[in-house]
């Protein structure tokens, strides 16, 4: 599995080969990679419906304790599913949506990289590689979002996707380490065994909110939905995949498959309750004002990814029955009515609902497979979406948390969506036929299949819930309730959430019927939603170029000095603080210093100072030249013979070279103000100081012994020499004298070529002969 | 000897900064020779200071007797010394044609590209 995963990617780089020699028809032959995974893992099932968990192992990096070890439970297995058929599909469709495109084998590389990466994510087991791939498909996400990239609105539009949810990555990534640490392990199975031992740790509540970001930034949650609507810029079978049936699910998946390590906490039912259900309503409140379909439909899956999100929180048998049954009910419905967004935008050029009408006569096909698949989006009987919203409404009033607040945003949300549901299937279909700006036709076979089948489904497990029945006991078995009895029927008796139904099919049928002024009316908020979440996302990419920009300016004023200045002062915070706090040099002077050593210091001392204090540029050289000789000296005086001979030698050739050079070069002037030179020497001699206190903090510390003892007994019997300095440098470190010699010769190549080669003269020459030739 | 060292080393290196911090790129070279001076003083000086026991085996011996100075920051120093003289020559070579061509010794004047 992990082969065919990996291989993926292999396959994915190979589509523009596949491309050169199928054309169009490389979707279909790359439909096939999904589908082969698609009936392994339906081979799979029965070990899956026994309530097992199949382990793959591979071993990743085994030093860092990360695998790529895969686990697939009822979760992992129908997520994996999804993926994988809505995949098979999306391809399909994609080689006809897309029919003919310049860009097209762009387009399935990008795509198929994406569903190998949500495979990966869905399958892992381990948080690191885990992490990889849910930053694999933000980065996949941002490429298909963007993938119309001459458009400026694509291009803003994948922007702001990739910064939203790699930007909750970051804090996801925070909160596995996190997570890791409190629970002692890297595997989510062994994570979720120990929850006991996770929730009451000193972590818990950081490392959650740090999941919990991350998991509301993938998944669309508010208030970081915004940039969800605005991926619909992609291509539509893009938002069918990703933005809908997929990728957005990534971050519900990531709460389920924690559910049991971290849920059940106080404060996890009420932020998830609370985020999901605001998400849910705002979902759909937004949705009904907008006409455009793939605009409509992505506002419903906000609403949808609210709904998971607040079943998950309440967290309860029926929550978590309902949780599998609503994804499983959404993926169907969204995947089928994006796909059928992309017939009607693909046939009769335009997205605007209210500029279709009467298509039905035109595209009978079409308006059946709609038909269908809005109604389990509305939620009504027999489909699958009718049970969803049943199961979501009990487990609402079975809510412990803010029933009083959920169920009035549950309310609105399912009238509301009944209304969008109206909407997308009778306004375009139904009513006057109205000229659209290219004339329809049915769509063709290859475009209707995907939608036709996902409809299909929705049909069939709505008829048949039974079907479902071990699939939702894998599910939640592993996501937290044990062993659960689960019988899904279609008719549930006459309960509260029936009569809650009925009300909300009034209430959003009013909705419909009133659709137009209801819009012109919320269009008067307009002022209000401009100063949503998505205006607070620019403010803070404004203040970030505005930080940048300052922080440049303050930084980098291009002055050496300045930067000097600057490192200068890092290094004594950092260093000066580890002195103070840790260690108390002790400035005790031992009397053991001779009269002729004091004088040598003295001189070196004098030839400093002289040096920066001189106002004649001969007399500068000479006073180094003064200290160099000093230091020659100190040399002889301490047992160093060769480094005062290397030294005289150095000192010599550099006095006579700064002799030679300088006096081409102007007078010393002064240029600085004395303010300036006072701050100077204040640094200057704080570094100093420090470097003293340093040298006194080392010497009077704990003598290590020294490594060179091993030097010093065999430079005469293995490197036959009786100077040891120089079989080190020989012998020993020969290698060391070797780069030596190297930045030596560099140098000297340096400064010959610099001595040499007079640009001015070059051009000048250059200009002399291109003249001649004008001339000849 | 040690503490003395050290605030030679620590005024040597103060001294090395204050020309570094000047606007004249001649003065910035002096500072730089005070620079490399200083560092391998401060290494030297770290490991130790013997007096009158250079790090040599005596003819006939196949070890120096009793303890000698430690050969190994002698041998580091060396080196250290060798490559400051290269990258100085360097240095002053590239001062004097930034003169050449900018006639400025002024870094404030160096600081575009533009001429």
């Amino acid at each position: 599995m992990q082969l065919a995963v990996l291989g993926g990617f292999w396959v994915a780089a190979m589509a523009p080969l596949l491309h050169r020699w199928f054309g169009s028809r490389a979707a279909g032959v790359m439909a096939l990679l999904p589908a082969a995974i698609a009936a392994w893992l339906m081979a799979q099932w029965p070990t899956i419906a026994g309530g097992e968990t199949l382990w793959l192992e591979w071993a990743w990096a085994p030093g860092l304790d990360i695998t790529l070890t895969f686990m697939i439970d009822g979760l992992a297995w129908l997520f994996a599913m999804l993926i994988t058929v809505i995949g098979t599909l999306v391809l399909i469709y994609s080689g006809e949506y897309l029919h003919g495109h310049r860009d097209l084998p762009r387009f399935l590389v990008v795509i198929t990289a994406f569903m190998m990466s949500m495979l990966g994510l869905v399958l892992a087991d381990n948080l690191v590689a885990l992490f990889v791939f849910w930053e694999l498909t933000s980065i996949t996400s941002y490429l298909l979002i963007g993938f119309n990239h001459t458009d400026l609105a694509a291009r803003k539009s994948a922007q702001q996707g990739l910064f939203v949810t790699v930007g909750g990555g970051l804090a996801l990534l925070a909160g596995f380490v996190m997570l890791a640490l409190a629970g002692d392990s890297w595997s989510l199975a062994e994570l979720n065994a120990r929850g006991d031992q996770l929730k009451t740790h000193a972590l818990y509540l950081p490392l959650l909110v740090c999941v919990l970001l991350g998991a509301f930034t993938k998944s669309a949650q508010f208030p970081f939905h915004f940039w969800l609507p605005n991926a619909m810029a992609a291509p539509t079978p893009v938002s069918a995949y990703l933005h809908s049936a997929t990728m957005v699910k990534a971050g519900v998946y990531l709460l389920a498959r924690l559910h049991p390590a971290l849920g059940g906490t106080e404060s996890w039912v009420v932020t998830l309750s609370l985020v999901g259900a605001l998400t849910m309503a705002s979902g759909a409140f937004l949705a009904v004002q907008h006409t455009n379909v793939k605009k409509l439909l992505a506002y419903s899956t906000v609403m949808a990814l609210g709904t998971l999100t607040m079943l998950l929180g309440i967290g309860t048998e029926t929550a978590l029955t309902a949780f599998v049954v609503f994804l499983l009910a959404h993926s169907l419905y969204k995947g089928a009515l994006f796909m059928v967004a992309g017939i009607l935008d693909h046939e009769t050029g335009t997205k605007d609902v209210t500029a279709m009408g009467g298509l039905r006569h035109v595209m009978p096909r079409t308006a059946l497979v709609t038909a269908v698949a809005a109604l389990s989006l509305a939620g009504l009987p027999p489909l699958l979406g009718f049970l969803g919203k049943e199961l979501m409404l009990e487990s609402v009033l079975e809510a412990e948390a803010w029933r009083g607040v959920i169920l009035p945003l549950a309310f609105l949300a399912a009238f509301l969506t009944l209304a969008v549901a109206a909407v997308v299937a009778i306004r375009p279909f139904f009513g006057p036929r109205r000229e659209t700006p290219r004339a329809p036709h049915e769509a063709p076979f290859g475009m209707l299949a995907g939608p036709a089948l996902l409809a299909t489904l929705s049909l069939l497990f709505g008829l048949v819930p039974g079907l479902l029945d071990p699939l939702v006991r894998a599910v939640i078995g592993g996501i937290g309730a044990g062993q659960a009895e689960v019988h899904l029927a279609l008719w549930h008796g006459l309960n509260l959430p029936l009569v809650l139904s009925l009300a909300s099919l009034m209430l959003g049928a009013l909705v419909f019927r009133r659709w137009d002024r209801l819009r012109s009316r919320l269009a008067r908020l307009e002022p209000l939603m401009a100063r949503g979440p998505e205006a607070g996302y620019e403010a803070l990419l404004r203040g970030l170029v505005h930080v940048a920009e300052w922080q440049t300016r303050f930084l980098q004023s291009g002055y050496l000095r300045n930067y000097l200045v600057m490192t200068l002062l890092v290094l004594l915070g950092l260093v000066g603080h580890a002195l103070l706090v840790r260690h108390t040099p002790s400035l005790a002077f031992a009397p053991d210093v001779y009269l002729h050593e004091a004088v040598v210091a003295g001189l070196m001392i004098a030839g400093a100072v002289a040096a920066c204090v001189m106002r004649s540029r001969l007399a500068a050289v000479a006073a180094v030249g003064v200290m160099g000789y000093s230091i020659a000296l100190t040399f002889v005086l301490f047992s160093a013979p060769d480094l005062a001979i290397t030294q005289l030698l150095v000192e010599t050739l550099t006095v006579i070279l700064l002799v030679l050079v300088l006096f081409r070069l102007p007078r010393f002037s002064t240029l600085s103000t004395p303010v300036e030179r006072l701050r100077d020497l204040v640094v200057a001699g704080l570094v100093g100081g420090m470097i003293t206190l340093l040298m006194l903090t080392v010497l009077s510390g704990e003598r290590l012994p020294r490594i060179s003892d091993y030097m010093v007994a065999n430079s005469q019997p293995l490197g036959h020499g009786h100077n040891i300095v120089n079989v080190i440098l020989v012998d020993f470190r020969a290698l060391d004298t070797l780069g030596e010699i190297f930045v030596l010769a560099l140098a000297a190549i340096g400064v010959y070529a610099m001595l040499r080669f007079h640009a001015e003269a070059y051009e000048a020459r250059n200009a002399r002969r291109t003249r001649r030739g004008d001339d000849g | 000897m040690e503490p003395l060292m050290a605030i030679t080393i620590g005024t040597l290196f103060a001294a090395a900064l204050y020309m570094m911090l000047r606007r004249s790129i001649v003065k910035l070279v002096i500072g730089l020779m005070l620079l490399s001076n200083a560092a391998n003083l401060l290494i030297f000086a770290t490991a130790g200071m013997t007096r009158g026991a250079p790090p040599l085996v005596p003819e006939g011996l196949s070890a120096p007797e009793g303890v000698v100075a430690d050969p190994l920051p002698q041998a580091l120093v060396l080196t250290a010394i060798v490559i400051a003289f290269g990258v100085l020559s360097f240095a002053v070579v590239l001062v004097r044609r930034a003169w050449e061509v900018v006639r400025a010794d002024d870094m404030d004047r160096m600081k575009d590209t533009d001429r």
